[in-house]
């Protein structure tokens, strides 16, 4: 719910330190409710591109939760990723309404244009995952393009989609 | 006075363009001087005529779609503001034939109102739902929800006023009121029409059920795939909040109802009550084992209401013209309305809200409109990746929980998604198991090795291995999964695979194929 900063942010050297300081203030931000914990990840995520592994125990300590747990919550949900994205992050749906007006030969022509298997990441920082259902299933197929749902996709609407994200 | 021009904020609008014609709009009515004002409504649930924009005249709204960026001038020049003549011209929107046939109650304000502006929406009827179940008290609210005979429009289809006087009836403590808005569905985005479109009628549904069962406290899931949708829940919780009708002293009546919004994370499961009451609780989704039922043990441990966004969003129509009403629709022991989504390869994709009883043909043929490819329609998925697959023939089934259920078929969440003569069943059930394996929360075992094994034995099929011992053997491992499972993930991927299985053999039949290599 607040705006995404996908820059990593500082140094590579730093940026551990930051990220627990980041981890510390968003856990107190939810009152450091363990309730929270997706919310938390959620907002990590917006603000570093991902969420660190290196992070879990400062988020352990705060919710007062073992390692274990918070280690269990973020591995289960498919959201969340443990390792950067490309700066363009494309979600095309394979699920059944989808499927019926060709989504999956628009998913291999896809990946194989940029020469990559689904979920990869493309020379130019491209990510394309899968996902199942973003709800525009009488404008089948679908994508969302960084947080922009897009309707009725093909090649040259995706391409155009992704030029703009970039911009 | 200014004209005012609706052009709709739905994001399935938005995704085809719908900003960039509401750009267009403003700058051509800039240029030329047009005293113009833009309401950006909700969809009216027609989209393949999206972006459809509507023109407030004298004789009603006039629609025109679908409008692209690039028709704007000549939508100008043809005076489309005073209703004028054009390409894209559909008359009055409320005369369009797939809009006038349906029987919207749920669906009443969405795509009529500005979703966020909360006069249109008491001119529209609302609050006076909650203003009826202010004077009442709890009991004879669930009383009220019990005779409509309202049932769970999330797909199981429990009698809701049964669920909220088993709340009502657990001993004083803390109570909760959840809803389930992970619609995580293929072929459905009905909870989202009425997120982006409506959010108020589901807020004062919350509220209601609030004041029936003794909750002060009611959590909205939204599945995170759904931004618009989240944004305008939580900008509509805070402009019912500023108006008195969340928070300490609902209107004044010294209640209590709190409104709190989280994000699902992308995890199918979680449209599962009791997973989602877990991923609530900010843990792992995995299912729980019932009894005990959430209505006595549900969030944190306590009495919970674990609706869906249709059902919640109904009650407030229910409240204001009394259950009488709602129940004078439908069929059977199915009453009042469904709101049907069309989707997938058809022709006409949306949102029809009818009575129950409606044939699945008349929703695919008459509204529809048969295929968008054009080819033979060869089958449909009724009720979500879950719901069973349908032929022709079964296209003449009344769209009813029980006549369903007796055809080995489901409602489901009212989802149907068609498919043309392209389609490949085998295809489709080796990707019933597929999604299954994906999304199982892995915590009981005929779901999660059940769903691995069922797909590489429908890929053996596939293949042409020992077709007939493989279809034996599928069946035998469906039995399993259908009854061993802890939930309807597992227990009901079966319903695809089989009815794929036993309505579309020839796909199934992969031997001369092979023979021919």
């Amino acid at each position: 719910m607040k705006d995404a900063a996908n820059a990593p942010p500082g140094a590579e050297a730093d940026a551990q330190a930051i990220c627990q300081v980041i981890c510390q203030t968003i856990c107190a931000e939810h009152g450091n409710d363990p309730t929270a914990l997706l919310e938390i990840f959620h907002d990590i995520q917006e603000r570093a591109g991902h969420v660190p592994e290196g992070v879990l125990p400062a988020i352990a300590e705060a919710l007062n939760l073992s390692r274990a747990e918070v280690y269990g919550v973020l591995s289960f949900y498919h959201d969340y990723r443990r390792a950067p994205a490309g700066p363009v992050v494309v979600k095309l749906c394979r699920a059944e309404a989808c499927q019926s007006m060709g989504a999956l030969d628009l998913i291999a022509d896809v990946c194989a244009r940029r020469g990559i298997s689904l979920g990869g990441t493309s020379e130019d920082g491209v990510t394309i995952e899968p996902v199942y259902c973003l709800g525009n299933c009488a404008l089948s197929p679908a994508a969302m393009v960084n947080g922009t749902l897009i309707g009725r996709v093909d090649g040259a609407r995706l391409d155009s989609a992704i030029l703009e994200a970039r911009s | 006075m200014s004209t005012v021009i609706y052009v709709p904020k739905d994001s399935a609008a938005r995704s085809v363009g719908a900003d960039a014609v509401a750009r267009a709009i403003a700058g051509q009515a800039a240029e030329r001087g047009a005293d113009i004002r833009i309401v950006r409504n909700g969809s009216r649930g027609m989209f393949w005529l999206e972006p459809l924009v509507e023109v407030e005249t004298e004789a009603g709204r006039i629609a025109y779609g679908p409008v692209a960026a690039e028709d704007v001038p000549s939508l100008f020049d043809a005076e489309f503001l005073a209703g004028g003549d054009h390409a894209r011209a559909l008359g009055p929107t409320e005369e369009i034939a797939y809009l006038k046939n349906q029987e919207r109650l749920t669906f009443a304000r969405v795509g009529v109102i500005d979703p966020l502006d909360l006069a249109a929406y008491e001119a529209h009827g609302g609050l006076a739902g909650l203003r009826a179940a202010l004077a009442m008290d709890g009991a004879a609210v669930c009383e009220t929800v019990l005779e409509s005979g309202l049932r769970g429009r999330g797909g199981a289809g429990f009698p809701t006023g049964i669920k909220w006087k088993t709340v009502h009836d657990q001993p004083d403590c803390r109570k909760y009121i959840c809803c389930n808005a992970d619609e995580g569905d293929s072929g459905t985005f009905a909870d989202r029409m009425i997120m982006e479109g409506d959010p108020f009628a589901l807020i004062e549904g919350m509220v209601i059920a609030g004041l029936a069962v003794g909750a002060e406290d009611g959590y909205v899931y939204i599945r995170s795939e759904y931004p618009d949708a989240i944004v305008a829940m939580v900008e509509a919780a805070a402009v019912l909040g500023r108006a008195g009708w969340l928070g300490a002293d609902v209107d004044g009546s010294g209640r209590t109802f709190r409104l709190h919004i989280r994000r699902g994370a992308g995890a199918y499961i979680c449209g599962e009550e009791s997973s989602m009451l877990e991923s609530l609780e900010g843990k792992r989704g995995t299912v729980r084992a019932k009894p005990p039922i959430p209505a006595i043990q549900g969030l944190f441990g306590k009495p919970t209401v674990v609706n869906n966004v249709l059902t919640l969003a109904t009650v407030p129509v229910i409240l204001a013209k009394g259950a009488e009403h709602y129940r004078d629709f439908g069929m059977g022991r199915s009453r009042g309305t469904q709101p049907f989504q069309l989707a997938g390869n058809i022709k006409r994709g949306g949102l029809v809200e009818k009575a129950f009883g409606v044939t699945l043909r008349r929703l695919v043929e008459e509204f529809g409109g048969g295929t968008a490819s054009g080819r033979p329609f060869r089958a449909a998925q009724v009720g979500g990746p879950l719901g069973a697959y349908v032929n022709d023939a079964m296209l003449d089934l009344d769209t009813d929980y029980e006549a369903m259920a007796g055809a080995n078929a489901m409602l489901g969440h009212g989802g149907i998604v068609v498919f043309d003569d392209s389609v490949d069943m085998a295809a489709m059930a080796r990707f019933a198991f597929e999604f299954c394996e994906i999304e199982s929360c892995g915590k009981c075992t005929p779901c999660r090795i059940g769903a691995v094994r069922g797909k590489e034995t429908v890929e053996k099929i596939q293949r042409g291995e020992d077709v007939a011992g493989n279809l034996e053997l599928v069946a035998d491992l469906c039995e399993t999964m259908r009854d061993g499972s802890l939930c309807a993930m597992g227990g009901l991927t079966p319903m695809p695979v089989l009815s794929a299985m036993r309505l579309f053999p020839e796909d199934f039949d992969t031997a001369p194929r092979v023979a021919a290599e």
